[in-house]
């Protein structure tokens, strides 16, 4: 393929920042997309309207409010400051904090829709069987909302491989930290090297219409009836 | 495929009926016609102008694209250039490198206002412009720059005493300024030592964002960018390769008077004193 050392660190790099990402929004985003897809609480909409932020703000408005909120005057680079691990911008954690809220509806949605979608009945049931909501957790909804849970995986991976513009304005470009590899493409691309960013534009091309085919080829297979990425 | 695309979006609270979807689109359409077919029978109902001038004004339109350190001046300058003639000017900045990708593939600019050399030169040699149409408008200078008060004092100091925790920098791989901030560290037999330090701006706005912000405690900015606080190094000239600044007139430009207006006002000594005000240095 002809890659450069450079091309396959910022591979690597974007591969393990995706994952993070992907296991922590899993992680945060399911009690969350419980509680929305189960409560009557007005706090609901509110809730909702932000998970979907990122939906529609453009990454440069994340992107700036994150350099200004984790930089020394803001209230998240002055806790980290505290907390004794310096500031967040251009540096992988950064990265991941900022992925995460770009990240976040692809992932709470869809296990918000499959979770609305196994309806009362099941629970109700397990509630009559004195099932504890741990329990109920792992025996009813997880196996009930599978199809959701790997849409959200495979969504919340692509997603953030696919981030630019908030790495762009808080990633500061350095090799094996914060270069992944859409800041790589746009490099080559600045520095007029056309054929190392076709290359890498390919794979990228190549790698987001995998997983997106995974992920409908997936819902066609009869699961369609219980789970859509929207419903 | 595409209902599940756009399933995406329909998240549980936003259940609208189709017909009501229908119903918005409709009106969203109508409002994006609407001005349209209003501009269109203004055009059409209007009498022909006696003269034509306000048609040529029309024509008169120039594009200009900017590398994004020259944008103060050029503030200044559009400001006088349209002042003193019935000229209009429509400015857009960038990194010159992108900037570059965008004539290459047929973006519609007249003139450019690259921050080096090199880019003019390759667009002379692609046939997009005619090198006797083409000089240096502008020399850059570099200044280390914080947005503390008392961190640099105009000396190199803060550097060699380690005394910073990020020092932020163009791209030198494509930004001149980038790369007159490498001959700087180069300088001063500090590279090496810094390179763990580094945080690079896609362009120099970039990179003044990066320092104003407080995220990078230091970082080389053109001159020109030096709001009136913080503080500074004026690096001496030797320190780096001169940051030769060329325009270029486009082939697009051939028969616009507005383009080859503000190419000329651009060799104008009033021009001149208004790009020296902004610490660049001019023939």
């Amino acid at each position: 393929m002809g890659l450069t050392d450079s091309d396959i660190n910022a591979i690597w790099l974007t591969i393990k920042l995706a994952f993070t990402v992907t296991i922590i929004l899993l992680i945060i985003g399911t009690p969350i997309a419980i509680w929305l897809a189960k409560t009557k609480s007005w706090l609901r909409g509110p809730i909702n309207a932000i998970v979907a932020l990122p939906l529609v703000l453009p990454p440069t408005v994340l992107g700036f409010y994150l350099l200004i909120a984790m930089g020394p005057n803001g209230p998240i680079g002055q806790l980290t400051e505290q907390l004794g691990v310096g500031l967040l911008p251009f540096t992988f954690w950064g990265l991941v904090i900022g992925s995460l809220f770009y990240s976040l509806p692809f992932v709470v949605q869809p296990i918000q829709n499959a979770v609305e979608a196994i309806g009362q009945k099941p629970l109700e049931a397990a509630a009559t069987l004195h099932s504890k909501p741990m329990d109920t957790f792992f025996h009813v909804i997880v196996p009930l909302a599978k199809p959701g849970f790997i849409s959200a995986a495979i969504l919340g991976f692509a997603h953030t491989v696919g981030e630019f513009g908030i790495v762009l304005m808080i990633g500061g470009n350095i090799p094996m930290e914060t270069k992944v590899v859409s800041i790589q493409i746009y490099d080559q691309v600045e520095a007029l090297e056309y054929a190392g960013a076709h290359r890498l534009s390919a794979i990228m091309l190549g790698f987001s219409f995998i997983a997106l085919l995974l992920l409908y080829s997936f819902q066609k297979r009869g699961l369609a009836s219980k789970f859509r990425i929207g419903r | 495929m595409v209902n599940s695309v756009l399933s995406i979006f329909k998240s549980p609270t936003m259940k609208f009926s189709v017909p009501f979807i229908l119903k918005i689109s409709v009106l969203w359409i109508l409002l994006f016609l609407c001005p349209l077919e209003l501009s269109n029978a203004v055009a059409v109902t209007q009498p022909t102008p006696a003269n034509s001038y306000s048609l040529n004004i029309e024509s008169q339109h120039a594009n200009v694209a900017v590398a994004s350190n020259f944008i103060k001046p050029m503030q200044q300058l559009k400001a006088q250039f349209e002042a003193n003639t019935p000229h209009t000017i429509r400015v857009s900045y960038s990194s010159s490198g992108k900037l570059f990708a965008q004539i290459i593939n047929g973006a519609p600019f007249d003139v450019f206002l690259s921050a080096d050399q090199v880019k003019p030169d390759e667009l002379i040699k692609r046939g997009k412009a005619k090198a006797h149409e083409r000089f240096t408008y502008a020399q850059g200078t570099l200044i280390l720059w914080s947005s503390k008060t008392s961190l640099v004092n105009n000396s190199p100091d803060v550097l060699y005493d380690n005394n910073f925790r990020k020092v932020a920098l163009a791209n030198p791989k494509f930004a001149p300024y980038g790369q007159a901030a490498v001959d700087v560290l180069n300088h001063l037999v500090l590279l090496e030592q810094t390179k763990s330090k580094w945080v690079m701006g896609e362009s120099i706005s970039q990179t003044y964002q990066f320092v104003a912000t407080g995220n990078a405690d230091i970082g080389f900015i053109s001159f020109s960018q030096k709001p009136d606080y913080g503080s500074y190094w004026l690096i001496p000239e030797g320190f780096y390769k001169p940051i030769k600044q060329d325009a270029i007139l486009l082939k697009n430009a051939e028969k616009n008077a507005s383009a080859l207006a503000f190419f000329q006002f651009l060799k104008s000594n009033e021009a001149k004193n208004i790009i020296q005000s902004y610490h660049y240095n001019v023939d």
